[in-house]
This record gives structure tokens, C-alpha cells and sequence, in this order.
């Protein structure tokens, strides 16, 4: 095999693209020779430089939510069609009054968006199990977790540490539910991530609704509001685990406000 | 866009968040690198991820990230060809000029490559012209394999090859002569 030859096996080989015979071929001649060594091993220092995470970007938060917000919304899209329908209802001599079928589209139009919102977190979750998307600020340190949020989001998440009631705090990122910024933090319990959505809901008024746990694409997903802040926690530990970490958290917080 | 979308096109959002949404820093970086702008980046990934999504339905079986950044490519293309207003294709030409394979053979064979800062690195990377770069950064920086690159540049993988071969070489170069000439860090930032 002449230098000429080798020169494009060498790169192929650096790159792990050649199969055991060709492979070999080229190592014997880069063996017997010097400029061909000198060159692969060159090779290998670049390739080693140019594979450091600082040689990559990250796309700005800010591209991320203009691409997520030019997505078609499913509010808009799931409700157009059962308003139609209900006005339709109307139009055929229907005895609902005018103010009943308000509340029933305003209804309908909440349920649609808990459903939305619900796959959302979904996405987001598996979205966070890819890659090193998992999470931004990485503590077991409730009080480096919480401070970080600050100026990145208009909520201030509680963050508690219940590491000694068996789910472990790992750190914290910001995530998007709704094309809205939300904070995510992130627990985990034995091998399981849990993540914890938290972001500004209306209402606020009123007694405190019931937390609840929902089943969707096979993700367990618990849900609770306080005040103003809505919550959100998913993973594929089981319903009766993923209840235990909700009370937990649950009860730290009321405790903690 | 939002009058007259259904139930399908919502899922068919949903779809598009999960499977292209987690390759926007592998897109975002790769455009970086070929537009050297991060102002310019920013809409050609944005204008990559719309038209993405406009041809969502005709990606069937075929991986996600290669695919976007074919669509990336292209998108940058444009971009080039409206900066230099009516220049044809300068990338293809200059990789007619240069001949595969025939650059000196200067670089001395005891010294190692010495380790450079990414900042250096990073501008070394960017001053190597096209395909060349393009070629480098797919492989190298953003790990695909060959067959992958050849899908993103639409070309065969025996010319992925000749290219890698050719931005190794010439990085090679650069590298050294970058050793050699240390002042080279503050004229390239």
C-alpha cells in the first residue's frame, strides 16, 4: 500500500470507519511509516480537541422559545371545532341558556388545555432524558438550586431538598411547557428521573385543590396547585411512589410558605 | 398559523417537539460554524425549524438529525449566495482549485501537535474554507458518521472522504503554523 492510499485510510481510521481487514492494512503501513505515523497521531490529538463540549454552541434560550411558539398551539387548534359544535347545539333549538353555554365552552376549553399541558410535560420529560439536557444548575444544594432561577423566570419555584425522605435533589433547568418558560426541577429516586414542573397559573382564590395523578403515554404525572403556582411532576416510577414524593413535597411547602 | 390548524396538525406538532427539538444545539452549532455569525445562526436555524416542520410528514424513517441538517445546509446556502450577491457557488469551486492530496509534506515528523485552547481551536476551525469546514465540523464536532454526512451535503461518501481527508490536512497545517506563530490568537478573535 503506497502513502497515497494510506492517507485517506488514516483519517478513515481515526474515524472508526473501517472494517477489520482494511483496518489492519492501514496499521501495518503506518507502522513502517514515520510520516504517515506522525500524521495519524496528529490526527488523533485534533480529532480529541475538536470532540471538547467548549468547541460546541448552545442555541440561546431565546431561539429556543421562538421556534417552540411559531409551532402551531393546540389550544387553538383543539377548541375551534367543539365550540362549533356547542353553538351548532344552539342554533338547532337547543334549551341551553346563553350563559350555560359559556361556562360549558369555557369548561371544554380548560379541559382541552389540562390535556395539552399534560402532553407537554410528557415532552418535555423525554426531552430531558436526551442528550445533556437534563439539567442546567447541577446541586443537591436546595440552596443553590433556588437562587439560580432568579432572573431567569417571573417565578420564584420552591425548591426542597427531600433527599432524606428518599428522593434525591439533582439540580434544576429551564424548561418550556405551553411555549411559556417554566422551571424544572429535577429529583431523583433510585434510577428514575423525576421532574417537577413549576410555573404561574391564574386562580389563587379559593381553597386548595386536590392534587391528583394522571396517566398519559404511560408517564405517571402528578398535579397540584397552591396560590398561584401550578405543579407538575413526571416519571416512570410508579402511581403509589410518585404519590409519596407529591405529599412530600407538598407538605414541605406548606410548611415552608 | 394558528386559525384552521386541527387535532392532527397539534399532534403533529407534538411529534416535531419530540424528534427535532433535541438536536437545536447540534443544529445551532453546525450553523455557527458555517455562517461564522451568531446573529445570522439564529435565523437560519429558526428558518430551518419552520421549514422543517412544513416537511414533517416526508421524513418517514429516516433519521431525525441528518435530515435537519440537510435542511440547515440548505437554508445557509441561501444565505451565502445572498451575500455574495450573484458569485456562484464558491464552496465547489475551490474545491476544484485545490487537488486532493498534493500539499507539501512540511510538517516535521518528531514534533506533536501541541494542545491548543478551544478559542484557538475554535478559530482555526472557522478560517478553513468550504466544503472543507462543513466536512470537519459534521464529523468531527458534531460526531456524525460518514454515511451521515453524505446524506446532510447529498454527495457520495467517497467525496466526504476526500474532503475530511483534505480539512485535516489543512487544519493540520494551520495547527502548526498556529505553534509557530502564538500571536496568531489575538489576530483570529
Amino acid at each position: 500500500m503506497t502513502c497515497e492510499e494510506t492517507r485517506v485510510l488514516v483519517n478513515a481510521l481515526v474515524d472508526g470507519e473501517l472494517d477489520a481487514g482494511h483496518a489492519r492494512e492501514a496499521e501495518a503501513h503506518v507502522a513502517s511509516c514515520p510520516d504517515c505515523a506522525a500524521r495519524l497521531r496528529d490526527y488523533r490529538v485534533m480529532r480529541q480537541a475538536l470532540s471538547a463540549p467548549a468547541l460546541r454552541h448552545q442555541a440561546p434560550a431565546a431561539l429556543r422559545a421562538r421556534i417552540e411558539g411559531a409551532l402551531p398551539q393546540h389550544r387553538v387548534a383543539a377548541v375551534a371545532p367543539s365550540r362549533r359544535s356547542l353553538l351548532k347545539g344552539l342554533a338547532a333549538g337547543s334549551v341551553l341558556s346563553g350563559a350555560l353555554a359559556a361556562g360549558l365552552v369555557v369548561f371544554v376549553m380548560r379541559q382541552e388545555e389540562d390535556q395539552r399541558i399534560l402532553g407537554d410535560v410528557v415532552s418535555a420529560h423525554l426531552r430531558s432524558l436526551q442528550g445533556d439536557h437534563l439539567i442546567d444548575v447541577q446541586s443537591t444544594d436546595q440552596h443553590t438550586v433556588k437562587p439560580w432561577f432568579n432572573g431567569r423566570l417571573d417565578v420564584a419555584p420552591p425548591v426542597v431538598d427531600l433527599t432524606a425522605q428518599g428522593f434525591t435533589l439533582i439540580g434544576g433547568r429551564v424548561d418550556y411547557i405551553d411555549a411559556r418558560p417554566v422551571a424544572a426541577i429535577v429529583y431523583k429516586r433510585r434510577a428514575h428521573v423525576i421532574n417537577l414542573f413549576v410555573a404561574q397559573v391564574a386562580g389563587g382564590a379559593g381553597p386548595e385543590p386536590r392534587a391528583t395523578i394522571e396517566q398519559v403515554q404511560g408517564f405517571n404525572i402528578w398535579r397540584w396547585s397552591r396560590s398561584d403556582l401550578g405543579f407538575w411532576a413526571v416519571s416512570d416510577i410508579n402511581a403509589e411512589e410518585l404519590q409519596e414524593f407529591g405529599d412530600k413535597f407538598a407538605a414541605a411547602v406548606r410548611s415552608g410558605a | 398559523m394558528a386559525a384552521g390548524v386541527g387535532d392532527e396538525d397539534a399532534d403533529k406538532a407534538r411529534r416535531f417537539r419530540d424528534a427535532a427539538l433535541p438536536h437545536l444545539d447540534d443544529v445551532y452549532t453546525l450553523a455557527r460554524y458555517l455562517l461564522r455569525s451568531a446573529a445570522d445562526a439564529d435565523d437560519a436555524v429558526q428558518e430551518c425549524y419552520l421549514r422543517a416542520f412544513r416537511h414533517f410528514d416526508g421524513l418517514r424513517g429516516q433519521a431525525t438529525k441528518p435530515w435537519l441538517m440537510a435542511i440547515l445546509r440548505n437554508v445557509c446556502r441561501a444565505e451565502f449566495a445572498r451575500r455574495s450577491g450573484a458569485s456562484a457557488d464558491v464552496a465547489d469551486v475551490a474545491e476544484d482549485a485545490a487537488p486532493l492530496w498534493q500539499e507539501p509534506t512540511t510538517s516535521p515528523e518528531s514534533a506533536v501537535l501541541r494542545r491548543h485552547d478551544s478559542e484557538t481551536v475554535r478559530a482555526l476551525v472557522a478560517a478553513l474554507p468550504e466544503p472543507f469546514r462543513e466536512a470537519i465540523v459534521l464529523r468531527d464536532i458534531n460526531d456524525l458518521s460518514y454515511r451521515e454526512i453524505a446524506e446532510v451535503v447529498g454527495a457520495p461518501i467517497g467525496t466526504v472522504m476526500s474532503r475530511l481527508g483534505r480539512a485535516r490536512s489543512m487544519l493540520r497545517e494551520a495547527w502548526l503554523e498556529a505553534e509557530r506563530a502564538p500571536q496568531y490568537e489575538e489576530r483570529s478573535t
